[in-house]
């Protein structure tokens, strides 16, 4: 039972870690394609834009099909109601998230401007609305979204659509894309000659305090919304499902845990720190370091939400009691703990040879480089 | 309680979007490994004509290789989005083999991919060997994990229904992992799209050598590809009859439809080597047959049998009526997880729920104390997957493969014959045979998933029960999404792949982003 416990919540950090990932690895990318028409004014310009990336992308959006895997098997039952709640906005992340692959490959096979420029705006959608989704779902979640069981645990979602699209939802959006902007920034800063460089480094400042403005007004907005709180239910460590608890509304229950616990005030602090010395990182030129310290604000702005929420993963607004949190949406003590020795072992050797690729293709890419070079986008 | 059109909607989507899917599969899994042979000719032997080979084949690979990432995608979200109940029933078990694909597949292919097509420049000989070889390793687990996660739907093994949490849970991976289904179809897949590539690879090369262009690389390119094809070709079929062997025993109904047996007969069985099956009826029209070699292909013995559908049936009634009280055990400790009463009733019965599951759709407000004989009959007869498709589809997967494998020996054997650059006719097959591959690897998996049919997990949950609840309206939109965006995607993937055959290898060296610039070699000599 204690095993099982501790199992789940080290479940439910590594659900922090992969969301982490996805905001730094992929979000990356999507600033890339978001930046496309800003950062290259010319079509060569947009290609070594495309090319910094080029051999990157494709790896990176492993964190998003893993993000996907993984709470598959971690968290079948927020997998399960997540997904098919959100049908239309998923609907609307994979036709945007499919035109990605094709766009980078396709894009600069043919030299027609008129192909590539289709690609572009589809390059640009597939950064774009990827990440406002992403945020507006993690807003949705906060808020609890309406959804409930019958007797056999399937999940009924009662909203509509377009409730999904709610303002507080939308400022969260705009946070992942700022965010998207800030890592894009950043990594073409680092990657791409100018004047495409230095573009993409105001892009990127732009885009870091835009989050630190976004985070500051969702963070009075969020003391505001009325949240959860687990009143009776079987004891963490139990094999349960989400029937036999008892949950109420309270407002200001996403500061409790706050409150109870001060120094998770370091979470907040982090979006702050990484963010600002950033944006410094980037005035004195050192995109690297402004990249790892977007990171760390992305540890921040996930970690706020789910310290906010602990123990809730997927709070249900019509139906409270049928909220899913950490103890009851878990997969079983079997399964989480074959998962983690995968993780233990896999983990550390992706890093590795993620990081290996990395350093391989270092260096910047140049105008003349993409014009000439046999292997390019 | 479950509307049936969206069911079925549901079903059309999934099957469009993962055969689709797997138009693109075979080629990767195959041209991957092709390639890590063709370079390793090179860094072994020196000889640049097999850099050109392999930087020829990897562009035509990664046209394909995007839609293969891309429509990968859908099939990831997939389970959940359109199968909510199926994902929260087995996520338990069936998304670990998901999760450890993307941890040991997903990123060394993807990231690999990359290093293999932009770092020609940036590394040592050796070094981008190990990265070609990394792919083709990345694919194949990814297949290995996948298949992992579907053999656990054709026989579950490994895992356990629990009543208190309502789901599947694993309980030994040893099982899940050495699942003999997914031992076999691993090699007989993976095979499959080693023979894919190879017919892909001589098909083209014996289009050069129609119109006499790049004869070098096309004649080199056609024999490594067909000794390739040809080794594969054999596997394939041995492992193709393992796993009927196998399916046999985990998955009766499967095989009698693919048999189209409607009653019971005794040893030695006939085959139907053709056969008009009528589903409502229960019998085939006509059929054309062999004595005794049903038995000797299923059983490898002359005096083996295989239940029929009509005995099927009759077990399926027996494991229905068990099933019921199983499922109303469940209904009881899911409103009371501590009621030690239903507890006991579930463990009595427990093994059949799935078989209450399947009746559950006839009850009416799903009350199963209304079933009457007439409902379990027909849920009965819902156990007999459609008999026509997995008939035919089982003929034409094995014609085809047999075919294959006849062209792939005669291929050989010509080539190392320094035949085929001589023999038009034979270069003209060898185009024409390019589709064969790609149209067996479907019926394929026809066969193996209508024949899976009514179950989403055999004999475990039906299918009608494991979609999520949408609206028709939702259904309607996303299956015209879909069939909108894939269409776009293959018209612009067939144009690219055939401009890009056309072009031929002495476009290497121009990069894609320049379809109008010089030859590499032309380069070469211009810098010095």
């Amino acid at each position: 039972m204690e095993t099982y416990m501790i199992l789940l919540v080290v479940w439910w950090v590594l659900l922090g870690v992969l969301l982490t990932g996805i905001g730094a690895m992929v979000g990356m990318d999507m600033g890339v394609g978001t930046l496309l028409r800003y950062v290259g004014r010319t079509d060569s310009e947009r290609r070594v834009a495309l090319n910094v990336i080029g051999p990157h992308w494709d790896g990176n959006q492993v964190w998003f099909i893993l993000g996907g895997g993984a709470i598959f098997a971690a968290w079948p039952l927020v997998y399960a109601t997540a997904f098919s709640g959100f049908y239309i906005v998923m609907l609307l992340l994979l036709w945007s998230m499919i035109l990605r692959p094709l766009g980078f490959e396709y894009r600069s096979k043919l030299p027609s401007p008129t192909w590539r420029a289709v690609w572009d705006v589809a390059l640009f959608l597939s950064g774009l609305l990827p990440m406002v989704v992403f945020g507006a779902a993690i807003g949705n979640v906060l808020q609890g979204v309406p959804f409930h069981f019958d007797w056999r645990l399937t999940s009924f979602y009662t909203g509509s659509f377009l409730w999904l699209f709610n303002p507080f939802a939308i400022l969260c959006g705009l946070m992942s894309v700022a965010l998207a902007v800030y890592m894009g920034g950043s990594c073409l800063a680092s990657g791409a000659d100018d004047p495409i460089g230095s573009r993409a480094r105001r892009a990127a400042i732009v885009g870091g305090l835009a989050a630190v403005v976004i985070f500051t007004v969702g963070g009075f907005w969020v003391s505001a919304i009325e949240g959860f709180k687990l009143v009776a239910g079987p004891d963490p460590g139990v094999a349960q499902t989400p029937l036999h608890q008892q949950v109420t509304r309270a407002p200001g229950a996403l500061l409790a845990n706050y409150a109870a616990h001060p120094a998770l005030w370091v979470l907040p602090a982090l979006v702050y720190a990484g963010l600002l010395l950033g944006a410094l990182a980037h005035t004195i030129r050192r995109p690297i370091l402004a990249w790892w310290l977007g990171t760390l604000a992305w540890i921040g702005v996930i970690g706020t939400v789910g310290a906010a929420m602990f123990p809730f993963i997927m709070p249900s607004s019509s139906n409270p009691s049928h909220s899913l949190t950490v103890w009851n949406s878990g997969s079983s003590l079997v399964t989480l703990t074959w998962m983690v020795g995968f993780v233990v072992i896999f983990m550390p050797l992706i890093v590795w040879y993620t990081s290996w690729a990395f350093w391989v293709m270092r260096g910047k890419v140049s105008v003349k480089h993409v014009e000439t070079s046999d292997h390019a986008y | 309680m479950v509307n049936d059109l969206v069911v079925d909607l549901s079903r059309a989507q999934f099957a469009a979007t993962a055969l689709y899917h797997f138009l693109f599969v075979p080629l990767t899994l195959g041209l991957t490994v092709l390639l890590a042979v063709m370079e390793t000719i090179y860094v072994t032997t020196g000889r640049e004509i097999y850099k050109q080979m392999a930087q020829f084949w990897t562009r035509l690979l990664l046209i394909n290789f995007a839609l293969g990432v891309a429509t990968g995608l859908t099939m990831e979200f997939q389970f959940g989005t359109n199968w909510s109940f199926y994902s929260s029933f087995v996520g338990d078990t069936f998304g670990a083999p998901l999760a450890i694909e993307g941890l040991m597949a997903f990123f060394l292919e993807s990231t690999f991919i990359g290093l293999m097509v932009f770092g020609w420049d940036k590394m040592s000989k050796a070094q981008h060997l190990i990265v070609t070889y990394a792919v083709a390793l990345g694919s194949n687990f990814s297949a290995l994990w996948i298949l992992v996660a579907n053999s656990f739907m054709q026989h579950p093994q490994g895992a356990e229904f629990n009543p208190i949490t309502m789901r599947m849970e694993l309980q030994n991976f040893g099982a899940l992992f050495f699942n003999s289904d997914a031992q076999s179809k691993f090699v007989h897949t993976v095979l499959a799209g080693y023979v894919t590539a190879a017919i892909f690879v001589c098909g083209i090369s014996a289009w050069y050598m129609l119109k006499n262009r790049h004869l070098d690389l096309a004649r080199r390119s056609f024999r490594v590809a067909a000794v390739f094809g040809m080794l594969g070709g054999a596997g394939v079929i041995t492992l193709g009859d393992a796993l009927g062997y196998v399916g046999a025993k985990v998955q009766p109904t499967k095989l009698a439809a693919m048999e189209a047996l409607w009653t019971a007969e005794k040893a030695p069985m006939a085959f139907n080597a053709i056969a008009f099956p009528n589903q409502a009826e229960q019998k085939n029209y006509f059929t054309v047959q062999i004595p005794a070699m049903l038995s000797i292909l299923v059983t490898h013995s002359l005096d083996g049998v295989v239940p029929a559908i009509d005995q099927l049936q009759v077990q399926a009634q027996e494991r229905i009526r068990n099933g019921i009280p199983a499922v109303q055990a469940m209904e009881k400790l899911s409103a009371n997880p501590r009621d030690e009463a239903a507890l006991a009733q579930f463990k009595a019965h427990g093994k059949d729920v799935g078989y209450g599951f399947l009746v559950l759709r006839y009850a009416p407000q799903g009350d199963l104390t209304k079933i009457t004989d007439a409902d379990i009959a027909r849920a009965a007869r819902d156990t007999i997957p459609d008999v026509a498709i997995v008939f035919w589809s089982f003929r034409i997967m094995v014609a085809f493969g047999l075919l294959m494998l006849a062209y792939l020996v005669l291929a050989t054997l010509m080539t190392l014959a320094n035949q085929v650059e001589r023999q038009r006719w034979f270069q003209w097959a060898a185009l024409l045979m390019v589709p064969v591959p790609f149209l067996a690897c479907e019926f394929g998996w026809l066969v193996a998933e209508v024949g899976r049919q009514p179950w989403t997990v055999n004999e475990m949950l039906p299918t009608w029960l494991s979609a999520s609840t949408h609206s028709v309206a939702y259904m309607v939109f996303s299956l015209s999404g879909f069939i909108l965006l894939y269409t776009a995607f293959a018209i612009v993937e067939i144009y690219l792949m055939l401009l890009f055959i056309r072009k031929g290898p002495e476009e290497h060296g121009a990069g894609p982003g320049a379809v109008e610039g010089l030859p590499s070699a032309g380069r070469k000599l211009a810098a010095q």
